[in-house]
């Protein structure tokens, strides 16, 4: 598989502060990527540095094969580009900005405009003044996918829609990666890109937490089990891999890190096994795990930002 | 339930939001009209010099745009210096406080809790006029009192601030208005402006249009005046007339304006503008599909406005033209000074069209500023993400902005020469010396425009400051001000305008036409490697 976005020990300082620190991220060509953060973890900041908005401070960077800061132009042609926060022209209709924004990349396919205009119920005579937040995302995103390119870059694209409109928004990305495209969805919605990816790198603080598919991650993550038994339960928590454990007589529900499963469930089987489930972990357990996993009230402040939206 | 039901509640709301904001523009401008009095009281020590200044402004048609003589009086100079900047100060105290209490509420939906309550129709609107006018009211007293602690005599002080006050009280009324019209805030201010815009306009052409007395010391304006309530302000001739009278046009017309505002109020919806928010095109049109295009349209509204007022200040200019010839004593010596002759028509129309070149510098910086706010407010994110340079978006706005000024001058030199043909004759004479000087002024706002873009590369936050900071200083210095302050010719040659050739009345030469060329290049490339080589600063 070759590599649309290739980034490697990225850093951004914005003064004394680093915002990126050994930043690492790689998007297979053809794949949908899931990007994850909090915010403040530098989602955005990633996202201007690929489109050479700003410029590194260290590290490597390439784009469709090029550097960002110094092919802008030309790699601009072969991509499209949704902020997340769309500021746009107030005296302008929509129509004119998705037009506007569709000639500065290179031209946009005027069917694909109009098709997308009535599924995402888009009035484009109306001036961009008078658009809410989710209609001004919805220019953005009829612009980017109206244009025929082979990259799109979304910045919490769905954060201003409401769920049938992030319905629409789905089967348009699911068509995008049935024709080959490259998506990176940086995203607070975790059911968004549980649905559309095919991997997710998770960031935080400016450096890469995580990275793989959803089964990778999984692997690495502890499994919930729930276990009810003939004969009452004991020395359970003195098993090695055993965490948050609670039991009472014949009932215990706890978490088991992935290498110690087999010997747990071994010990289980003495204790006379009437019903047991067990159930991977969510994407929302792994996005609080990596945020809460200092202390109880970091893992709340995680749980805080999950899909509360805003700039990363 | 009465229409007006809790509008008591509603002030004290009102003034509780305000309590600072309308403390500190009031007091502001009070101490602004002490610093201006105390500081005309000290210029002009003896009787000689009040007569030689009120005789120069009053007999210098240029300058009767910003100020009205009504007789030699040292209060009455400090109203034809400050009046007019105090005036449009008030109007827009007014207009802010007036919408930030009806539009702005609706916009914010504050107005949909507060309706829901026991709460009038009429009763938003009401207590909106009761701030505008107790802050008014206030704010003519402090202003009288600001020239009684100066030594002025009471009647001419008190006049003084009740005219300023008024034009606040109006213009007040004028954003209860605009605030029914539109449906934004910041449409409602817009619309508020452009009418003091017009105001401006009407009564500075019919203070020029207007004739001296026979001492020289007094101004008669012409019809124009009389139909904006500036011109109304200065018709009260503080401290050379005291007409208290007008105070019945002010109020006669601010109560027009509520009535238009309350029966307007009840014709819409909560939240509507009755200018309905006007459906667009659909697609863009061929013309706007590229950075050009895009910096025109976001040019055109400023560029059009601009191009009424020189057209109608350049008609004005030349239609006094031929009053020059007779000008005696301080104009004269004035104007031979600035224009470099004793022809005094060329050096009327020198120092005219240098008048001009400043203002259009003004608009260029206007202008290109507009580059900066599109990084900081966010819509240069999305031009630059398409396949756009940053130099390519920098050399567009540039483009624009120039073929805007070289427009605008052109407007105003074919406005001055053919209202000038009709009163001297030879109209394509005077067309051909005017729009030859007119483009002489090119290079003096190019050189201002190169500074904006150096500064928006180099010194993105500062931009602003910077630009309005070194238009201000070249002027400063320039020829409008630097022979009469007596400048050093150094601090004088540090302003562009100075090295532009007094064109028609000299003649003009390359050598500082080519340098002043080169300058605003270099300043324009500087900014736009800079440009180039930073990172955007873009809203988070």
């Amino acid at each position: 598989m070759s590599t649309a976005i290739a980034v490697s020990g990225l850093i951004k300082e914005f003064g004394p502060t680093r915002a990126l620190d050994r930043l690492d991220l790689t998007v297979g060509t053809g794949e949908v990527h899931g990007f994850l953060g909090p915010n403040g973890a530098g989602k955005t900041t990633t996202i201007r540095i690929l489109l050479g908005l700003l410029r590194r401070d260290g590290g490597a960077v390439s784009v469709l094969g090029g550097d960002p800061w110094s092919d802008t132009v030309a790699l601009h042609r072969r991509l499209a580009y949704v902020p997340g926060e769309v500021n746009l022209w107030p005296n302008l209709t929509g129509g004119e900005v998705i037009d506007l924004l569709g000639a500065l990349r290179g031209g946009l396919d005027p069917a694909r405009r109009a098709t997308l205009l009535e599924r995402f119920q888009l009035d484009p005579t109306k001036r961009c003044r008078a658009y809410s937040k989710g209609n001004r995302q919805k220019v953005a995103l009829v612009a980017a996918f109206a244009s025929d390119v082979e990259l799109y870059l979304l910045d919490e694209p769905s954060s201003g829609l409401d769920p049938l409109m992030e319905a629409v928004f789905q089967d348009v990305v699911q068509e995008m990666r049935e024709a080959g495209r490259t998506v990176l969805l940086s995203s607070h919605i975790l059911a968004e890109v549980e649905a559309l990816c095919d991997r997710v790198t998770i960031i935080r603080a400016g450096r890469t937490a995580e990275s793989g598919t959803f089964d990778e991650l999984r692997h690495l993550s502890r499994t919930t089990v729930v276990v009810e038994t003939g004969k009452p339960i004991s020395a359970l928590d003195e098993l090695a891999g055993v965490h948050d454990l609670s039991a009472d007589h014949t009932r215990a529900r706890f978490s088991v890190d992935p290498g110690e499963l087999n010997q747990v469930l071994r010990n289980l089987v003495e204790f006379d096994v009437r019903t047991l489930t067990s159930s991977p972990p969510t994407l929302e357990e792994l996005f609080l795990r990596h945020y809460g996993n200092d202390d109880g009230a970091s893992a709340d402040a995680g749980a805080g930002t999950v899909g509360s939206g805003g700039a990363g | 339930m009465s229409a007006l039901t809790g509008t008591v509640t509603l002030t004290r709301l009102a003034l509780r939001r305000d309590r600072v904001g309308l403390s500190v523009w009031i007091l502001g401008l009070s101490a602004l009209m002490a610093g201006l009095t105390a500081m005309t009281v000290s210029a002009l020590p003896t009787e000689a010099d009040v007569l030689h200044e009120t005789e120069f402004m009053a007999g210098n048609p240029a300058m009767r745009m910003f100020g009205l003589a009504s007789g030699a009086s040292v209060g009455g100079y400090a109203m034809i210096r400050n009046y007019l900047t105090l005036a449009v100060l008030a109007a827009l105290m007014s207009v802010f406080a007036m919408v930030r209490h009806t539009r702005q509420s609706e916009a914010t939906g504050r107005a949909e809790l507060v309706g829901a309550a026991v709460v009038g129709r009429y009763s938003t609107l009401a207590a909106a006029v009761v701030v505008t006018i107790g802050a008014n009211v206030v704010l003519a007293a402090l202003l009288g009192l600001a020239m009684l602690v100066n030594g002025q005599p009471v009647a001419g002080a008190l006049t003084a601030g009740a005219a300023v006050g008024a034009v606040g009280l109006v213009f007040s009324g004028v954003a209860a208005v605009t605030a029914q019209l539109s449906s934004s805030s910041r449409g409602a201010n817009g619309l508020a402006a452009a009418v003091l815009g017009v105001a401006f306009l009407l009564s500075g052409v019919g203070n020029m249009l207007g004739s001296v007395d026979a001492v020289g010391l007094r101004v008669v304006s012409a019809w124009p005046a009389w139909l904006s309530p500036i011109g109304w302000g200065q018709q009260m001739r503080p401290f050379g007339g005291d007409r208290w009278w007008l105070l019945g046009v002010f109020a006669v017309f601010f109560f027009v304006l509520l009535g238009t505002a309350g029966l307007l109020a009840t014709r819409r919806d909560i939240g509507r503008g009755i200018l309905a928010e006007r459906r667009g095109p659909a697609t863009a049109a061929p013309g706007l599909l590229g950075p050009l295009g895009l910096a025109r349209r976001l040019q055109r509204g400023p560029f059009l406005g601009w191009a009424v007022g020189m057209l109608a200040f350049g008609i004005a200019c030349g239609a006094i033209s031929d009053a020059t010839k007779d000008m005696q004593g301080a104009a004269l010596d004035w104007y031979t000074r600035m224009g470099g002759t004793d022809r005094v028509v060329d050096a009327y129309f020198t120092s005219i069209m240098s008048m001009a070149g400043m203002g259009v510098a003004v608009f260029t910086v206007q202008m290109l500023l507009r580059m900066r706010a599109e990084e900081s407010e966010g819509p240069l994110e999305p031009v630059l993400a398409a396949a756009v340079s940053r130099p390519r978006w920098a050399m567009s706005h540039l483009l624009n902005t120039w073929l805007g000024a070289v427009a605008l001058l052109l407007v105003f030199a074919v406005g001055m020469g053919l209202a000038a043909g009709q009163v001297l004759g030879d109209t394509p004479a005077q067309l051909r010396a005017l729009t030859g000087a007119a483009l002489v002024q090119l290079p003096g706002f190019m050189v201002i425009g190169g500074v904006v873009i150096a500064a928006t590369g180099l010194l993105p936050r500062w931009a602003g400051p910077v630009s309005w900071t070194v238009l201000l200083g070249s002027v400063l210095l320039g020829p409008l001000f630097g022979p009469s302050l007596d400048l050093p010719q150094w601090a004088q040659n540090l302003s562009p305008f100075t090295r532009i050739p007094k064109a028609p009345a000299a003649d003009v030469t390359a050598t500082p036409l080519t340098a002043l060329v080169a300058v605003s290049v270099v300043l324009a490339v500087v900014g736009t490697v800079s440009l180039r080589c930073r990172d955007l600063a873009l809203p988070a």
